[in-house]
């Protein structure tokens, strides 16, 4: 019969809280005043950003704090051209690995202000911020990253 | 060293699944105000039905119509129903065997119950096609 109830849509909701821990606590608050700042291990000398408290590999807490600059290299990215349910940003946007000056580990974030065809591996990108009574502790206070060049080269070179 | 940072978050999305022939008529039935069962090879009728024989596997060809009362065989009682729950005053989950049924499901109780008690399907006024169709059951008095 055509008015048979051939589907039914189940709704799933889940509300919790999300805690960062205190390592990555500390760090969106300096986001919140306009700074990157990550944690060295004291035993590799490694810099993470963000931080989490310790360094994985030597299992060591990363205490000594470490004011990163704004620049950094594009270490992988990826073309977004499918939507999904609840998606933040309309498609297609570009979302990149990038590894700060002075940091041993990449984080996400957007790339923008640049044809997308024209993104690569290796691109030097900056840091643009939002309005400043649009900062927060979230990485949402930098709207996304953009080249340093405005004629970037295809240097396809060595990263870090 | 001041506190971590703590914020809300909702991870929410609907879930949509297609039927297939043994549970389109049982929500089917459902929004018709009727409760149907899957009758295996071997007599038994299993409700809700399964769209498989449990014995052996085969595919079910036989619906038939259960009782919209039965009895109670477990129970667990809600005394303090929280925001997601379907009813918004004391309840039981009980597993609740239809009569022509020889198989238990899973449903809602208004108010306290014992194994064994009596309950019949108390309908919801408008009925689409859900398990929440069957608004709870009620014992019978």
């Amino acid at each position: 019969m055509s008015d048979d109830v051939t589907g039914i849509v189940v709704p799933l909701r889940l509300e919790y809280h999300y805690t960062p821990g205190v390592a990555a606590s500390r760090f969106l608050r300096h986001i919140a005043e306009g700074n990157y700042v990550g944690q060295r291990c004291p035993k590799c000398k490694k810099v993470y950003v963000p931080p989490r408290g310790s360094c994985p590999t030597c299992g060591v807490p990363t205490d000594e704090e470490v004011e990163l600059k704004q620049t950094g290299t594009i270490t992988a990215f990826c073309i977004v051209n499918i939507p999904f349910a609840g998606q933040a940003v309309e498609c297609p946007y570009v979302s990149a690995t990038i590894q700060l000056d002075g940091a041993d580990i990449g984080f996400y974030h957007l790339i923008q202000e640049i044809p997308y065809d024209q993104i690569h591996i290796g691109m030097r990108v900056e840091a643009v911020w939002k309005p400043k009574q649009e900062w927060g502790p979230t990485t949402e206070s930098i709207a996304h990253f953009r080249p340093i060049d405005a004629t970037p080269e295809r240097s396809g070179g060595t990263i870090g | 060293m001041s506190s971590p940072l703590v914020a809300p978050h909702v991870l929410e999305y609907n879930y949509t699944r297609s039927l297939g022939p043994t549970l389109t008529t049982f929500f089917t039935g459902l929004r018709d105000r009727k409760i149907f069962g899957a009758k295996t090879k071997a007599g038994r009728v299993v409700v809700p039905p399964t769209p498989h024989d449990p014995d052996t596997g085969e595919d079910i060809v036989e619906l038939v119509e259960v009782g919209t009362e039965g009895t109670v065989q477990t129970w667990s009682f809600v005394p303090n129903p929280r925001p997601k729950h379907p009813l918004d005053k004391p309840f039981s989950w009980a597993l609740i065997k239809l009569d022509g049924a020889d198989t238990a499901m899973l449903h809602v109780v208004d108010g306290t119950v014992e194994t064994g008690t009596r309950v019949k399907v108390r309908w919801r006024n408008e009925t689409v096609g859900y398990i929440t169709d069957i608004e709870c059951f009620e014992p019978i008095a």
